[in-house]
């Protein structure tokens, strides 16, 4: 169980996709205009983490080496598949906001790097709770980012007024903006690791 | 690591079934949400349709005009105005709106369907212009057709430091009540106004003075026959 | 003349990097010399605009069968076809270069730039200049207008970081994160450019 406790809190800290490992930057930077938005991106990815590295290991016997990367693929694909046409059908109005960044799952480097370095190693077990503390700390950076841009950017977190939007400057929520959060935020992670 | 070795047959054998487990599995994830989705979205459209309309009313047969389409409303059997989907093209790209007139020509309200604009500017279009505490901007009430901006001399207030979206916004509404306007009355009379830029001559002459009112005048693109061309020409006609 | 403004929209006003976020990782990775990322966009053009046309076709049959739920997977599969292709071919040709790119090549498989736009093109749903209509021409157009976005993105980046490593950075600053402020700087810049087309 020491084993386990480890692998979950792995992903949240030590190995933070994000700030630690640096992965998946496209959807941290695309989908955190607000702290609803990151989040739903990260529960989103994490479900798919979960099942594709469930499926993998449970299957890592069973697939020859040479074919394993394209076989990794079909899965997470066929997961990420999965979680479009329900969120299309229960979430329509997340599923607008996040649009196509859902399939984009599919190539985020977390999902394929955890198949491949973690779940074709280790045991179903093990590998589902990898797949847990790295959504989980996946989702934790995209909620900070998504919480500060819209802080910043609009006044608001959630969607509850925290202060008026005259004070607020919209680079936070454009493009630019992104970047910059994420390079002070990692800035941040970095200093606090190195103590 | 007791695994499958790579031999030809092994690897095109699990790849084949893996991808057909996926395939069959997805398929019947794909079948149980079909009805639900084909379901958002027709309710989608509905909603947009019946939110810039008043209560109760029932909608006829949609008619394209002019790459708009008009959802003609009846309440009671009595023709109640209609709602139009249009589009402009805005800042960030193209704007899809829906407007609902009623049967003088009036606008009920509108909702902006798909819009491109820059969020905290452009994208006020979604309210800035049915804000009823500000009657300056309001638009609900107006009769469209000739709305345009203060800036080029109008009555409507554009959204601060957001012109270009406002224009568009109002060309949208301004090409939806032509549309209405078409599908409403018989004839397309040169009474029918429209703003710059013209999508089509409302007169038999082609002569549009393409905003070049030199006295300031506010040209709604139609000279009646009362411009200096239309006077030279009968002049030289004669 | 629309064709002219499909390559001014993609490169400049909603450059894939700097505005769309696609193309992140490699956007971070390579970037840290020029010729490298002269390398790496040229094999990134060469991917993305096959991939996209191979897409299109394979979606329009896709429609045609009501198999449209089978995008992501057969899309993606097809860019992973491409990528080993083009790694055979780059070993054979310029084994050097195969070298200095080393695992960043078939990294580009998870590029999100090419199956972005990939996606994009086959939906009829990719940002195009007013007046251009939806199609077979223009998608490949946009695909290649967004490569060479893409790689405008990646040089400049290049020739910035190259000037940044012989500067004094903040501990907590160095690698990514100074790389991410520039990168907000260089978006910050080509906001510029909003509204020319």
């Amino acid at each position: 169980m020491n084993n386990g406790m480890k692998t979950l809190t792995n992903g949240l800290l030590r190995e933070n996709p994000t700030f630690v490992l640096v992965l998946g930057m496209c959807p941290t930077l695309a989908t955190t205009t607000s702290a609803i938005n990151g989040m739903s991106m990260g529960l989103a990815t994490m479900f798919v983490l979960i099942c594709s590295n469930v499926v993998i290991s449970l299957l890592k016997n069973l697939i020859p080496d040479k074919v394993r990367i394209p076989a990794f693929i079909v899965v997470i694909a066929t997961f990420v598949t999965m979680v479009q046409l329900v969120m299309q059908a229960y979430l329509p109005a997340i599923y607008d906001v996040l649009g196509l960044f859902i399939p984009l799952i599919v190539v985020n480097c977390i999902v394929l790097g955890r198949a491949e370095a973690f779940a074709a190693k280790n045991s179903v077990g093990l590998s589902a709770l990898d797949g847990i503390g790295m959504g989980l700390g996946f989702t934790l950076a995209l909620t900070i980012l998504g919480a500060i841009r819209e802080l910043l950017g609009t006044g608001a977190v959630f969607g509850l007024p925290i202060f008026s939007d005259h004070f607020a400057a919209l680079i936070f929520v454009l493009a630019p903006g992104a970047f910059i959060c994420l390079a002070y935020l990692m800035a941040l992670a970095n200093k606090l690791q190195k103590k | 690591m007791n695994k499958l070795e790579s031999s030809f047959k092994n690897m095109v054998l699990s790849l084949v079934i893996i991808s057909v487990v996926a395939a069959g599995a997805l398929a019947g994830v794909y079948i149980l949400t079909l009805k639900t989705i084909e379901a958002q979205k027709t309710q989608k459209q509905q909603a947009a349709i019946l939110a810039v309309l008043p209560e109760g009313v029932e909608l006829g047969e949609a008619q394209d005009v002019n790459d708009m389409i008009v959802y003609p409303a009846t309440l009671n059997g009595e023709p109640a105005g209609a709602a139009v989907q249009t589009e402009a093209n805005g800042f960030g790209g193209p704007q899809k709106v829906m407007v609902g007139f009623d049967q003088e020509g009036r606008i009920i309200n509108y909702e902006v369907l798909e819009h491109q604009e820059t969020p905290g500017l452009g994208d006020k279009i979604v309210s800035w212009f049915k804000n009823a505490d500000k009657p300056a901007q309001n638009i609900l009430g107006r009769q469209a057709g000739k709305l345009t901006v203060s800036k080029d001399g109008g009555d409507v207030d554009a959204i601060t430091a957001a012109t270009i979206s406002s224009r568009a916004f109002l060309k949208a509404v301004n090409k939806a009540y032509a549309a209405f306007l078409n599908d409403h009355t018989e004839a397309h009379t040169g009474a029918s106004q429209q703003v710059h830029p013209v999508e089509q001559p409302v007169h038999e002459c082609d002569h549009h003075c393409q905003g070049q009112h030199e006295d300031g005048h506010k040209c709604d693109g139609h000279c009646g026959g009362n411009c200096k061309h239309h006077q030279e020409k009968e002049a030289n006609n004669e | 003349m629309v064709y002219f403004l499909i390559f001014i929209s993609a490169i400049f006003v909603n450059n894939i990097v700097l505005s769309q976020f696609l193309g992140i990782c490699p956007f971070l990775g390579v970037s840290k010399k020029i010729d490298t990322a002269l390398g790496m966009s040229a094999a990134v053009t060469f991917v993305l605009v096959l991939a996209t046309v191979v897409t299109y076709l394979l979606q329009m049959l896709l429609v045609a069968w009501g198999l449209e739920f089978l995008q992501t997977i057969l899309f993606i599969l097809i860019i992973a076809a491409l990528v080993q292709m083009i790694e055979i071919i780059l070993k054979k040709i310029s084994p050097s270069l195969y070298q200095a790119l080393g695992v960043f090549l078939p990294l580009i498989t998870t590029n999100c730039c090419i199956l972005g736009v990939a996606i994009l093109v086959a939906n009829g749903t990719e940002k195009l200049p007013m007046g251009a209509e939806h199609g077979m021409l223009t998608g490949t157009l946009f695909a290649l207008a967004t490569a060479l976005g893409f790689g405008l993105a990646l040089v400049l980046f290049a020739g910035l970081r190259e000037q940044l490593a012989m500067n004094r950075v903040p501990k907590a600053m160095q690698g990514t994160p100074i790389a991410l402020l520039t990168a907000g700087l260089l978006a910050m810049a080509f906001m510029g450019f909003s509204g020319v087309v």
